[in-house]
């Protein structure tokens, strides 16, 4: 055993370093579209048959969305009205926002700057604040605001990449708010990488036209994120933890009124009455739609979709999933988590078993991902002692190319995180398979984040609309605040003329009946909370008398 | 330790059935459990049959919410890890450390100063550091904890957001300080002076923020959202792509 590899793998690992040479010098060429959309067409999910289904109810009847969705869509509402007294309000508040990721924490500060006084606000969150997808993005933020780029090239990029299914006026909303967004973030102190004259070092992603993507290391999310949820504790925003929504509260005019949260430690409700109510859950990678292993966060189970889908809200884009083409495959503990698109952009090239390159490796993520499953599926992959398979992500190649040191100093995120599992990755390459990465669409929104029901805003991951059925990189952290900041604007404005009737659960009971008449009869609930990874052999003994 | 040693040595023998190959015998809080070997901490846990609800948050080395602190059997160290990072070892005594209590010093960023005391007047433990390197020790992300408080102590607030920059805000380094110390809260602060008052800006932003305000590329956007699909299709096609002509592409 070299490095924290088995034998037979190290086998395969010989006839990578025999052929790195060559295969550096003679490189696959790029797909025609055409190409692209057979190899899409044969090995995406999104093609696929039996991944996806039709819709049995509520206002998107007869829509196509995944399997995993749908399932949740179909399942009975987790809350039984009759459990909850709505006469005793716990939390009585302006603005309730639901999500304490990027999204959310962004909407408390602008609603804040925008007149909610402080104690009116309330963020609940699943687990801490913090705990969310933004805190893990890793590459950057797209800004179009370099000299040689505008945010209308931006505007044609986020719309291209979207396969032209975007909302063109989320797409604008995007594209123009970039820049001031990226200065709220020099203003409150984010430390983005510059050069020396303070100018912002910018890269490039699949599918940009400039290059625009700003950066903290390979810490992005972490960055900013930890910076806004200081700048929410310093002025004391309210925030519940570990208290999950259930369900959403509506009124007797038909407006979302607030929610019940459920005390994880303590199983208590907690009934919420709330002038305007922003969504921002985030997305679904713990869903696993498709069997993939995802990169996401251990709350993310798309809890938003169906509680918004409860009370009337439309959703879209939900027959497409981001897969990213180069989680981990090997070793087990890491299956899933990402290894950074910069790994490919700085040289590494993809390869299967025999050491052969079968992909040009800056394909968009679709087509690449598309690319590793083929390969794999034809029996050219490398199966892990759990039955994964992967492929060979050359790592080495990056140290040929560009000299000695250059992982260490680019990648030092990756590094660490291989080098706990005793594996080098500046000698030997990292075995990928796509993974589960990012919820391309949602609740659909407008500009103003507003959704179908009054009362209900929505923004960031759980949102719909804004990057059509494909997302680009770097555009994930500039949606939440974008969105995130706009949902805090308008919701505050819509307070100042808000007003709340008789809290309400009933339209639970008429997502019931609906069940009932469309002949489902669910065997599960749902939103799910959070995912199930006990082991079976304890779950095949739990028993519930306590 | 005496007393420790004692409740390892009692677990040792309450535990009669004999552990399977590929299998290793880890101690949940006292509690003994065999689990497969290879899982990281919080895999192994789950596989014991625990759900998670504090403790767990990422999975990937990001958030902070797993520290765990454990020692292998009558080993004289104690560890300090993330669950989701950690692979299980055999012998292993683990408690996870769900939440740290740590006061956050609150400030108006857009009133306080970077000044060379600024750190230590809003975290005067910091003088109380005697260097004992325990922090750095404790430190999963292998950040050189101590060597940035000695930085903040010193009122270099630019090095002390430099060396602490990869922190994820676990609390393991506070838990352990005899001095008392908040370190990550500290560096937090440290990073959100540099960040705003230290480093210097970006003129092409300010540029194009006025741009923007004058409404400079509405017409432009306007006029694209117009556009038929087929022609916005040939538009796309034909951009021509930056880094292609630079090879220098980042991304996540």
């Amino acid at each position: 055993m070299i490095d924290g590899y088995p034998d037979y793998m190290i086998e395969s690992i010989k006839k990578v370093e025999k052929k790195r040479y060559y295969n550096m010098k003679h490189p696959v060429k790029p797909m025609s579209m055409n190409e692209r959309q057979e190899m899409l067409s044969k090995y995406h999910p999104d093609f696929m048959k039996g991944t996806r289904r039709e819709l049995k109810i509520g206002v998107d009847k007869g829509q196509v969305f995944y399997n995993g969705i749908v399932d949740l869509l179909e399942a009975a509402p987790i809350l039984n009205p009759k459990d909850v007294d709505l006469t005793k309000i716990d939390y009585d508040v302006d603005l309730l926002i639901i999500g304490g990721g990027g999204a959310g924490t962004v909407a408390a500060l602008f609603a804040h700057e925008s007149g909610v006084p402080i104690a009116k606000i309330l963020i609940v969150t699943k687990l801490r604040h913090g705990d969310a997808n933004s805190m893990m993005a890793q590459g950057g933020i797209q800004a179009a605001d370099r000299p040689n780029d505008s945010p209308a090239l931006h505007y044609l990029d986020i719309y291209g990449g979207g396969h032209f299914t975007n909302k063109p006026e989320l797409a604008r909303s995007l594209a123009l708010d970039a820049p001031g967004i990226i200065n709220w973030h020099e203003n409150l102190g984010v430390m983005y990488d510059r050069q020396d004259d303070g100018e912002f070092q910018e890269l490039s992603g699949g599918g940009t036209c400039r290059n625009r993507m700003h950066s903290c290391k390979d810490y992005s999310g972490m960055e900013i994120m930890r910076n806004i949820r200081d700048r929410a504790r310093n002025l004391e925003i309210p925030v519940l933890e570990f208290a999950p929504i259930a369900e959403l509260i509506m009124d007797d005019k038909g407006q979302v009124a607030g929610a019940v949260a459920f005390n994880l430690e303590t199983y208590e409700y907690y009934v919420i009455r709330a002038k305007a109510t922003i969504l921002a859950t985030g997305g679904s990678g713990r869903l696993h739609l498709s069997n993939y292993p995802t990169t996401n966060h251990y709350g993310a189970t798309g809890d938003g979709l169906v509680m918004a889908y409860h009370v009337g809200a439309n959703l879209r884009d939900l027959d497409t999933i981001q897969i990213h083409p180069t989680g981990d495959a090997f070793p087990e503990p890491i299956v899933g988590i990402l290894s950074t698109e910069k790994i490919r952009g700085l040289g590494a090239i993809p390869l299967n078993k025999n050491g052969d390159p079968f992909v040009f490796p800056l394909e968009p993520r679709d087509v690449e991902s598309a690319s590793l499953i083929r390969e794999c599926k034809e029996g050219r992959g490398i199966v892990t002692p759990t039955g994964m398979p992967g492929l060979w992500l050359d790592t080495p190649m990056i140290e040929i190319k560009h000299g000695e040191g250059t992982i260490a100093t680019k990648l030092a995120g990756e590094v660490r995180k291989f080098k706990r599992f005793g594996i080098d990755m500046t000698k030997h390459p990292i075995l990928v398979y796509p993974t589960l990465h990012y919820q391309n669409g949602g609740v659909e929104i407008n500009e103003k984040c507003e959704t179908l029901i009054s009362g209900l805003f929505a923004a960031g991951e759980v949102s719909g609309g804004v990057h059509g059925k494909n997302r680009l990189m770097g555009n994930s952290l500039l949606d939440f605040n974008v969105f995130g900041r706009r949902a805090g604007i308008y919701a505050a404005k819509y307070i100042k003329k808000a007003k709340v009737g008789k809290l309400t659960l009933n339209h639970l009971d008429k997502y019931n009946k609906m069940l009932e008449k469309a002949g489902i009869k669910p065997n599960k609930t749902a939103p799910i909370i959070l995912p199930e990874y006990r082991g079976e052999m304890a779950i095949s003994r739990s028993l519930d008398i306590f | 330790m005496g007393e420790s040693k004692q409740v390892l040595i009692e677990n040792k023998k309450s535990n009669d059935q004999k552990i399977k190959a590929g299998e290793v015998e880890v101690f949940i809080m006292g509690k003994s459990y065999k689990v497969p070997a290879g899982l990281t901490i919080m895999k192994a846990l789950e596989y014991a049959g625990y759900r998670f609800i504090r403790g767990c948050g990422c999975r990937a080395g990001f958030c902070g919410a797993c520290s765990t602190v454990y020692r292998i059997e009558d080993e004289q160290k104690l560890g300090f890890d993330l669950a989701c990072q950690k692979v299980v070892e055999d012998k292993m005594y683990l408690v996870q450390l769900p939440f740290v209590p740590a006061a956050k010093a609150e400030y108006d960023i857009e009133k306080i100063e970077p000044t060379d005391t600024t750190l230590i007047e809003m975290y005067p433990e910091i003088a109380r550091c005697v260097s004992c390197n325990t922090c750095t020790k404790s430190c999963p992300q292998d950040i050189e904890t101590m060597k940035y408080i000695q930085m903040a102590v010193r009122g270099d607030i630019e090095r002390c957001a430099e060396l602490s920059f990869d922190c994820i805000q676990c609390g393991l380094c506070a838990m352990r300080c005899p001095a008392d110390i908040k370190h990550y809260h500290l560096a937090q602060l440290a990073r959100i002076l540099r960040g705003k008052y230290l480093d210097p800006k970006s003129k092409n932003l300010a540029k194009r923020l006025k741009e923007v305000d004058q409404r400079k590329f509405d017409d432009e956007i306007a006029k694209l959202m117009k556009m038929s699909k087929k022609d916005i299709m040939e538009l796309y096609k034909k951009r021509k792509i930056e880094a292609e002509e630079e090879g220098d592409l980042g991304g996540d």
